[in-house]
């Protein structure tokens, strides 16, 4: 007794539908939310990013982007990144190894601690670093007497950063090592390959690819990061602005197109990014998915 | 390599997972842990691999102690229960990995390294297929890649946990022979931890019977099958019965009645029965015997099997007769008598001393008449 009772047309077909097959209409009202949102929330916003950019011409977005202030911002971005991505990816993997292949006390504890940059407002982390090495902190008359800048200079803007994007690359590590277990390195170990070995030639391999995501992720943020950085950061022109402080700067001064140019390129670092993550997808797609069943 | 294993104890946090574990393990010898899931069976292997550390006790490769060496320093050959290959090597990576990672001095050369693993790959009937990635190849053949890839660092001993456990019955049928085969060709002393009784009993030369974290009984597989030492590899090493039974003048009896077997030199006291259930013969007119009730009859291949009701308060006793003998006994009452038994004394009868594992107590044992 197997009656079709759903509305859609295939209603005389004589053939029971599988369980999971959606109508036709209820299919297209899917894709068509799905596809609505994008484009409303994600392409529609950064299209006026390139179009407010090239208002008035290419001339004047390369000149916008000439400008010494603008061209530090840029610079500084990217040394900020450059430090802190390498430093939290070697964060991430140890504490991702440490919480997937081994029992120790209190390890709930740090698997909890290392979400806490993604629960605590950026705003609250930056303040943070300026409670810690501010000229009122218990530091600060050391900091003075040695001359040591960290906040409103490179340290303070690395330390931010570093903070903020901590949970990335560990957050993507973690599931993935615990899934694989601990048996590949015991093979490896019991073939008598040395820990360095065992780390080198078999779990490297094995969470490279997770190891990638998470980086990329964590550059993203590191570029795009915000609320931290202007707290530590001091807005000193050509000097401690980076890339989104600049844009910010460049558009309460009603300097659209300077301020959009900027903008755009900071979207064209993380487009590269996401276009890099997918070609490697695709040009890997089959190891990819060797690497994760057997 | 002999290994020795002596006065074992293994702690997971508070829980013992082995406790004072002795076991010789002859060079060359094929053995076979056999214990239910939790039996420490597993521990026992890895503790002798060195991928665990004894809470006590130490463990002897030939006349070195090898508690006190690393894994590495072992010189083991590992086959995990889900084969642990690397993912991202090929075949042919995979099996040289051992030789690969070590150090120049005593690393071969990489024409060397090479002609040994497609020499295993041989051995273990891979030939052709080692550019494949483990992901390529179907269960069987990664288990004989990983049983190649542990035998290409020449092993001291070689140790399979759960080798069979992740293949299908007809692969695990054929790989089973298969394993017997390069053991009797290459004559490494090889440890492997089973679940499965039809295996060890097959395969193994000797077998180690283990339970709740200690070896119950070790010897050949005709040994733990026709002589039990205690009622835990009775009920655990093929079928059998158990009903309680009083002796009584040593005579053995079922509630109010004799059933027509002697136990002399046993002294009185309650006890347990056990027999198999295709060590029995069927008795024309009780005079002396079990009867019951047939509740169920199967057919299974070459046998039938009975279940008999002996009354409410015992369990119910599943015998075996040949299909001609079963059909010819229409009757719902069935009278038989154990051929082949066994009486194990009650826990806490302090009245009987315990029976040595060297001395299957065989003046109990008797055969039909």
């Amino acid at each position: 007794m197997a009656l079709d009772t759903s509305p859609a047309p295939s209603a005389s077909s004589k053939l029971v539908k599988a369980a999971t097959s959606e109508t036709r209409i209820a299919r297209l009202t899917l894709i068509m939310v799905a596809l609505g949102f994008v484009a409303l929330f994600l392409l529609l916003p950064l299209a006026t990013v390139f179009i407010e950019a090239f208002r008035k011409g290419p001339a004047e977005f390369a000149t916008a982007l000439r400008d010494p202030e603008t061209f530090s911002a840029i610079r500084l971005t990217l040394i900020v990144a450059a430090i802190s991505v390498p430093l939290n990816l070697v964060f991430g993997v140890a504490a991702a190894w440490a919480i997937a292949k081994f029992e120790f006390k209190g390890k709930a504890f740090l698997t909890t601690l290392i979400d806490l940059p993604f629960s605590v407002s950026p705003v609250i982390s930056g303040l943070v670093f300026v409670l810690i090495f501010g000229a009122n902190s218990a530091l600060g008359p050391f900091l003075q007497k040695y001359g040591i800048h960290i906040l409103f200079a490179v340290p303070g803007l690395v330390l931010a950063t570093v903070f903020v994007t901590f949970p990335f690359v560990a957050r993507e590590l973690i599931p993935l090592m615990q899934e694989q277990g601990t048996s590949d390195e015991e093979a490896a170990l019991s073939l008598g390959a040395t820990g360095w070995q065992t780390f080198w030639h078999v779990t490297l391999p094995n969470i490279k690819w997770g190891l990638l995501y998470g980086v990329l992720l964590c550059n993203a943020r590191a570029m795009g990061e915000f609320g931290a950085v202007s707290v530590v950061s001091g807005h000193i022109r050509g000097q401690t602005n980076t890339m989104p402080l600049q844009v910010e700067i460049l558009y309460n001064e009603y300097n659209f197109v300077a301020a959009f140019a900027v903008a755009a390129v900071l979207a064209l670092l993380a487009l590269v990014t996401l276009v890099l993550k997918t070609a490697l997808e695709l040009r890997y797609s089959d190891e990819i998915a060797a690497s994760r069943r057997h | 390599m002999e290994v020795r294993v002596q006065n074992i104890r293994k702690e997971f946090g508070r829980f013992p997972a082995l406790d004072d574990v002795s076991l010789d393990i002859r060079s060359g010898e094929l053995i076979a842990l056999l214990g239910p899931s939790g039996s420490g069976k597993t521990t026992l292997l890895r503790l002798i691999a060195g991928l665990e550390s004894p809470t006590d006790g130490t463990i002897f490769f030939g006349a070195e102690d090898a508690s006190r060496k690393s894994v590495q320093q072992r010189n083991i050959g590992f086959v995990f229960q889900h084969y642990a290959l690397f993912r991202h090597m090929t075949v042919l990576d995979n099996v040289s990995f051992g030789l690969k990672v070590r150090p120049s001095s005593r690393r071969p050369p990489a024409a060397e390294i090479r002609r040994r693993a497609l020499d295993l790959l041989e051995l273990v009937q891979l030939s052709g297929l080692e550019k494949r990635y483990p992901a390529q190849l179907s269960g069987g053949q990664r288990q004989r890649v990983a049983l190649a890839r542990a035998m290409a660092v020449e092993p001291n001993v070689l140790l399979l946990d759960e080798p069979f456990g992740a293949l299908d019955a007809q692969v695990r049928k054929e790989l089973r022979k298969w394993l017997r085969e390069i053991h009797d060709r290459t004559g490494h002393t090889t440890v492997f931890v089973t679940h499965d009784q039809e295996e060890a009993l097959e395969l193994a030369d000797r077998v180690v019977v283990m339970s709740k974290g200690a070896i119950e009984q070790v010897g050949t597989p005709d040994e733990i099958y026709d002589h039990p030492v205690s009622p835990f590899v009775y009920g655990f090493i093929g079928q059998s019965n158990c009903i309680d039974v009083t002796l009584s003048s040593g005579e053995i009896w079922f509630e109010d009645r004799p059933i027509g077997l002697r136990a002399a030199s046993e002294p009185d006291g309650a006890a347990t029965l056990y027999f198999r259930p295709h060590d029995i013969e069927l008795i024309d007119g009780c005079g002396g015997c079990l009867a019951g009730l047939v509740t169920a009859s199967r057919r299974v291949a070459g046998t039938r099997h009975l279940e008999l009701d002996l009354g409410k308060a015992h369990p119910p006793v599943e015998i075996e007769l040949p299909p001609e003998r079963a059909s010819s006994t229409d009757h719902t009452r069935i009278a038989f008598r154990p051929t082949k038994w066994k009486l194990f004394r009650k826990e806490g009868d302090v009245a009987v001393a315990p029976r040595q594992v060297e001395a299957p107590a065989t003046e109990l044992v008797r055969t039909g008449t």
